[in-house]
C-alpha cells in the first residue's frame, strides 16, 4: 500500500455507448495501474490522457463517482461481469483484462452511467419514509429501540441504492414491474421501526399489489452482490410473513 | 398551496439543502431542488462519528452552556457567539427530530440514544448510527423530502449544475441559470428566493482530502464572482486522522480516538519491527505526551499539527526518515480494545479500512496522516440577534441571508459557526441546523416581498443565459494544451504544499502567484472531448477554474492574517504557551497578555470581495456578547 511499491501495467475493456439510444461497441485501454489503484482511480487516471490500445485518441469515458469509499453508491457498475461499486474494486484483486460495463436493468445515460430513476420512484411506491408531523421539535422523542432491534434494523438503514441488487436480480427488467430487493428492505426497515409501524399495512399493501413481493423468483442474486452485505433475502423472508398476515387481516378484518 | 406560496430554488441535496427544503415546503412555499446528482450521494454521506447534542446521557452533568463554550473555543473564538448559541441550544430538539424521522442512532442497552466522547471536549455529547452517522442522517431527511415530492411540494431537478444567479437592476436575486449535465442544455429558473446548500470545496486539495469528487466549492466561488461575500477563506481543516492513498485520503472518525483509540510512532523512527512488537516501552504516544489533559482528543488543528511536527519536524513518522513520502505516517491503533465493542461502534471505518488498506485494524494498527477536510469558512452571512435571550432571533429574514438580498447559504459553504477550527461532529449539527434556520428565514422573507420573480423582465433571464452558454462554447473550443483534469491535479499539489497545515508568507505569495498562472492557463484549455451529450469535461473545466478563482481567495486571506489562530497555523507569528507553565505562573500570565494583545489585532472576521484583479480583503468585528476571550485554548 506505499507510495512507491509496485506498479501494474492493466487492460481496461470498456463497453461504451454514446447516447441512450446508441449502439454498444467495445474499447480497450492499456494503462499503468498504482499500488493501491482501483476502478474509479483508473477511469479517473484515464480521462487525462483517453488513448486506447490501438493509438486512437478517444473522448474521455463518462462513469459517476463522488465519495470513493464505498458509502454514496454512484458508481456502480458491471465489473468482470459482477454488479459493484468501482471504488472498492481494487486492481489488483480483478482478473486482466478487466472488462466494465455500464450496470445492466437500468437505462444507459453514456457509457458506464446509467440512470436509476426507477429505484427512487420504487421507494416512493412503498412508502419508504416515516410519516412524521412535520419536520419541528415537537418536544417528544420517538419511542425506545432495543440495542437487537437496532442492530437488525441497521444493517438495513446502510442501504445506498447503488442498484447491484437490481442489476443482479433475474426478476427485475425496464419491461417487469417488480420493485426489487432494495426497496423491498426498506419496507421491511420502516416496518420495524416503533413509529414508521403506523403505515405497515399500507407499505404491504403496495408490495402485495403487481410489482410486488410475489415477483421474487427466490434466485437469491440480491444478497450476493450486495457491497454492504445487507441481508436482503432475509428481509424478503420476514415480509414474506407479514403479507401473508395481513391477506388474512383482510381477509377477516382486523382484530 | 396557499395563494401566498412563493417558488424557491434550493442548489444542493445534503443535509443543509434537504432540511431547508423541508422548513420551505412545511412552511407551504414551492421548493425545486437542484442537485449534481440523486441528493442522497451527497457529501454528507460521508460523515461518520456523530452529531453534537446536549442529552447529558452519561451523567457527566453536561450542559449546554458547556456545549457553547467548547464551541467558541474550539474556533478561537472567531465566530460570532449569537448564532453558537442558538446552535448549540437547538440541537437536542434536532436530534429528536431526527429520531422521530427513523434515523438508527446506536443506543444504550435501556433503548435510549447512546452517546460517545469527540475531540476538544471532557463531555459524552456525541450522538451516532455506529461509524456513518452522516449517511444515516441524510437518509432520514432525504425519506422525508421524498414524500413531500410525492405530495407535489417538492421538485427535484438532479443531474442540473448551478452556474450562476439571475440578479434585476436592484440587485435582488430573482433566479438562477443552470447546465443539465446531460443534455448540457443552459437554462434559466425562477425564484423568488434562492438557498445554496453546496457543501464544501476540499477538491481544492485533491487528491489529499477525505472529501468526495464533488466537493469542490465551485458553486459558492461563482456566486461570490457575482458580489457574494466570502469569509474567512483561510481557515481550513485537516483532519489529522485520514488513510494514507494516491487516488483520496479516506476518513478515519475521530470517533475511533473518542472510543479509546490511541496515536503513536515507534521512539526509534528506524525500528522495523511489526507495530504489536514493539512494547509499550518503545512506543512514543505523543498526544498523551503533550496533551495529558484531552490527550487523543484534542481539537483537530491541535492534533493534526503534532501529527505534522512528530512527521515533518522530528523525523518519527514510521519508517523514519529514509522512508522518503512514506514518513508521513503514525499509527492510530484500536487493537487494543475490545473487539465486539469497536464491531460494534466503528464497523463502517473498520470496513472502509479493510477494504482499500487490506488490513484490518482490529488485528493491527491502521497508518494515518493528515488530510483536507473541511472549510470553515465560506459565504458570508448574516444573523439577527434576538435582543433578550441573546442567540439568533427565531425566524429573521437575515438569519442566513448573504450580502445579496434574495440569496441565502447554509450547510459548509457558509462560514457561521466555526470560527477558526471546527470541533467534531459539530458539522453534521450545523448543517442541519442552518439548513432549518435558512428555510425559515427564506420563508420570513418571502412574506415581506412585495414582487416576486414573475415581475422580473424576461431580459435578465435571456442575457444571463446567454453569458453562460457563451462561456460553455468558450471552454469547449480547444485552444491549446491545458488539459482541465491535469490542471486540478497541479491546483490540488500547489494547495497542498502552500496553503497547506503549516503557513509562511513567502510561500503565500509564491502560492498566490502560481494560482494567477493556472488561472491564466485557461486561455490554453482543450477539453480533448467534443461530445455535446453528458460531457463531462466540460462540466469538470468550469468547475476547476471556479476553484482557481476560489483558491486564490484561500491563499489571499491567509496571506492577509498575520498571525496563528486555529486551523491557520503561521509559525512566523506564534505566540507559544510557555512550556510547563499554567494558569497563575508569571510565565503563562506574560503569555495570556500578549495573547490578549494579538486578539486586539487579529480577533476579526475576514471578508472577501470579487474584483477582477483578485480578492479585496477587509475586516469586521466579531460579537463575543457572550464569552470575551479571556481564556487562551489550552488543552495540555
Amino acid at each position: 500500500m506505499h507510495a512507491e511499491a509496485n506498479r501494474q501495467t492493466v487492460e481496461l475493456r470498456i463497453r461504451r455507448q454514446d447516447r441512450p439510444n446508441a449502439a454498444p461497441y467495445w474499447q480497450s485501454f492499456v494503462l499503468e495501474a498504482r499500488a493501491g489503484a482501483n476502478v474509479v482511480s483508473l477511469l479517473m487516471d484515464l480521462r487525462e490522457h483517453c488513448v486506447t490500445k490501438d493509438g486512437e485518441r478517444v473522448d474521455p469515458v463518462a462513469f459517476e463517482h463522488n465519495c470513493m469509499e464505498e458509502v454514496c453508491g454512484a458508481c456502480a457498475m458491471l465489473i468482470n461481469g459482477l454488479p459493484r461499486p468501482a471504488c472498492s474494486a481494487l486492481i489488483a484483486e480483478l482478473e486482466a483484462p478487466i472488462r466494465l460495463e455500464p450496470l445492466p436493468k437500468f437505462p444507459v445515460v453514456r457509457d458506464l452511467m446509467v440512470d436509476r430513476a426507477r429505484m427512487f420512484e420504487h421507494l416512493k411506491q412503498v412508502k419508504a419514509w416515516v410519516r412524521i408531523d412535520g419536520a419541528w421539535d415537537n418536544h417528544e422523542r420517538a419511542p425506545r429501540i432495543s440495542p437487537q432491534d437496532w442492530a437488525a434494523n441497521y444493517l438495513y438503514s446502510r442501504c445506498m441504492s447503488c442498484g447491484c441488487c437490481m442489476a443482479a436480480c433475474p426478476q427485475v427488467g425496464s419491461d417487469q414491474a417488480f420493485v426489487g430487493p432494495a426497496p423491498l428492505a426498506q419496507v421491511r426497515l420502516m416496518n420495524a421501526h416503533p413509529t414508521g409501524r403506523y403505515d405497515k399495512t399500507e407499505r404491504l399493501h403496495a408490495i402485495m399489489a403487481e410489482g410486488g413481493l410475489s415477483d421474487c423468483g427466490n434466485a437469491q442474486n440480491c444478497v450476493r452482490v450486495c457491497p454492504k452485505a445487507i441481508p436482503l433475502t432475509t428481509a424478503i423472508g420476514e415480509l414474506g410473513r407479514q403479507t401473508t398476515l395481513q391477506a388474512l387481516k383482510d381477509l377477516f378484518g382486523n382484530d | 398551496m396557499s395563494a401566498s406560496a412563493r417558488q424557491v430554488i434550493v442548489i444542493g441535496g445534503g443535509l443543509g439543502g434537504l432540511w431547508a427544503t423541508l422548513a420551505l415546503a412545511e412552511a407551504g412555499h414551492r421548493v425545486m431542488l437542484f442537485s449534481l446528482f440523486e441528493v442522497m450521494r451527497s457529501h454528507s454521506a460521508c460523515a461518520q462519528g456523530g452529531i453534537n447534542a446536549v442529552l447529558d446521557m452519561k451523567g457527566q452533568h453536561d450542559s449546554v452552556q458547556q456545549h457553547i463554550v467548547d464551541t467558541i473555543k474550539g474556533g478561537s473564538y472567531l465566530a460570532n457567539q449569537p448564532p453558537i448559541q442558538s446552535m448549540c441550544e437547538d440541537a437536542p430538539g434536532l436530534i429528536r427530530t431526527f429520531e422521530r424521522m427513523g434515523v438508527t442512532f446506536s443506543r444504550t442497552p435501556e433503548g435510549l440514544l447512546d452517546q460517545r466522547l469527540f475531540g476538544g471536549v471532557k463531555h459524552k455529547r456525541t450522538c451516532f448510527a455506529g461509524a456513518s452517522t452522516g449517511q444515516q442522517l441524510l437518509y432520514g431527511v432525504d425519506q422525508q423530502v421524498r414524500r413531500l415530492e410525492t405530495e407535489g411540494k417538492v421538485e427535484k431537478q438532479e443531474w442540473w449544475e448551478f452556474l450562476s444567479i439571475v440578479k434585476d437592476v436592484d440587485g435582488v436575486c430573482r433566479g438562477i441559470v443552470a447546465m443539465d449535465l446531460r443534455s448540457l442544455e443552459v437554462r434559466a429558473f425562477r425564484a423568488d428566493a434562492v438557498v445554496l446548500a453546496s457543501g464544501g470545496l476540499g477538491q481544492i486539495y485533491a487528491p489529499k482530502t477525505t472529501c468526495s469528487t464533488n466537493s469542490t466549492g465551485a458553486a459558492a466561488s461563482r456566486v461570490y464572482q457575482q458580489g457574494a461575500r466570502f469569509a474567512n477563506a483561510e481557515f481550513f481543516q485537516f483532519h489529522p486522522t485520514a488513510m494514507l492513498g494516491e487516488d483520496k485520503t479516506r476518513l478515519m472518525t475521530e470517533a475511533a480516538r473518542g472510543e479509546g483509540g490511541r496515536v503513536w510512532v515507534p521512539k526509534d523512527p528506524g525500528d522495523r519491527r511489526e507495530p504489536l512488537r514493539i512494547p509499550e516501552s518503545e512506543r512514543f504516544y505523543f498526544l498523551e505526551d503533550w496533551y495529558p489533559s484531552y490527550g487523543n482528543t484534542v481539537p483537530r488543528d491541535i492534533a493534526a499539527r503534532a501529527i505534522w511536527k512528530v512527521t515533518r519536524e522530528l523525523g518519527l513518522g514510521v519508517g523514519g526518515a529514509d522512508a522518503g513520502e512514506s514518513r508521513d505516517r503514525v499509527y492510530l491503533d484500536l487493537t487494543h480494545l475490545d473487539r465486539n465493542f469497536v464491531s460494534t461502534r466503528l464497523g463502517a471505518i473498520l470496513s472502509i479500512y479493510r477494504k482499500f488498506a487490506g488490513q484490518d485494524p482490529l488485528e493491527t494498527p491502521m497508518e494515518i496522516f493528515p488530510a483536507a477536510h473541511y472549510a470553515m469558512g465560506g459565504l458570508w452571512v448574516d444573523y439577527e440577534k434576538d435582543p433578550t435571550r441573546g442567540g439568533m432571533k427565531a425566524g429573521s429574514p437575515r438569519n442566513h441571508a448573504t450580502n445579496i438580498p434574495g440569496l441565502y447559504a447554509c450547510g459548509e459553504c457558509d462560514y457561521a459557526y466555526h470560527g477558526a477550527n471546527r470541533l467534531g461532529a459539530n458539522s453534521l449539527l450545523s448543517a442541519s441546523y442552518s439548513g432549518r434556520v435558512a428555510g425559515e428565514a427564506v420563508a420570513s422573507y418571502l412574506s415581506g416581498l412585495e414582487q416576486g420573480a414573475e415581475a422580473a423582465p424576461a431580459a435578465l433571464f435571456e442575457t444571463e443565459s446567454r453569458r453562460q452558454a457563451d462561456l460553455n462554447q468558450q471552454f469547449s473550443r480547444p485552444r491549446g494544451d491545458q488539459n482541465p483534469f491535469r490542471l486540478h491535479r497541479e491546483l490540488g499539489a500547489l494547495m497542498t504544499t502552500q496553503v497547506g497545515v503549516v503557513r509562511d508568507n513567502a510561500e503565500l505569495d509564491a502560492a498566490l502567484s502560481s494560482l494567477r498562472e493556472l488561472e491564466q492557463r485557461f486561455e490554453r484549455l482543450d477539453l480533448s472531448e467534443s461530445s455535446r451529450w453528458a460531457n463531462q469535461s466540460l462540466a469538470h473545466a468550469r468547475q476547476v477554474f471556479d476553484m482557481v478563482k476560489l483558491a486564490q481567495v484561500m491563499a489571499a486571506s491567509a496571506r492577509a492574517r498575520d498571525e496563528c489562530r486555529g486551523a491557520h497555523f503561521k509559525p512566523a507569528f506564534d505566540l507559544a504557551i510557555p512550556q510547563g507553565k499554567f494558569p497563575g505562573d508569571p510565565e503563562f500570565e506574560a503569555y495570556r497578555e500578549r495573547w490578549k494583545a494579538n486578539n486586539a489585532d487579529w480577533l476579526k472576521t475576514t471578508v472577501a470581495e470579487y474584483h477582477p484583479d483578485g480578492p479585496r480583503i477587509a475586516f469586521e468585528p466579531v460579537d463575543l456578547g457572550l464569552l470575551a476571550p479571556e481564556q487562551p485554548r489550552d488543552y495540555r
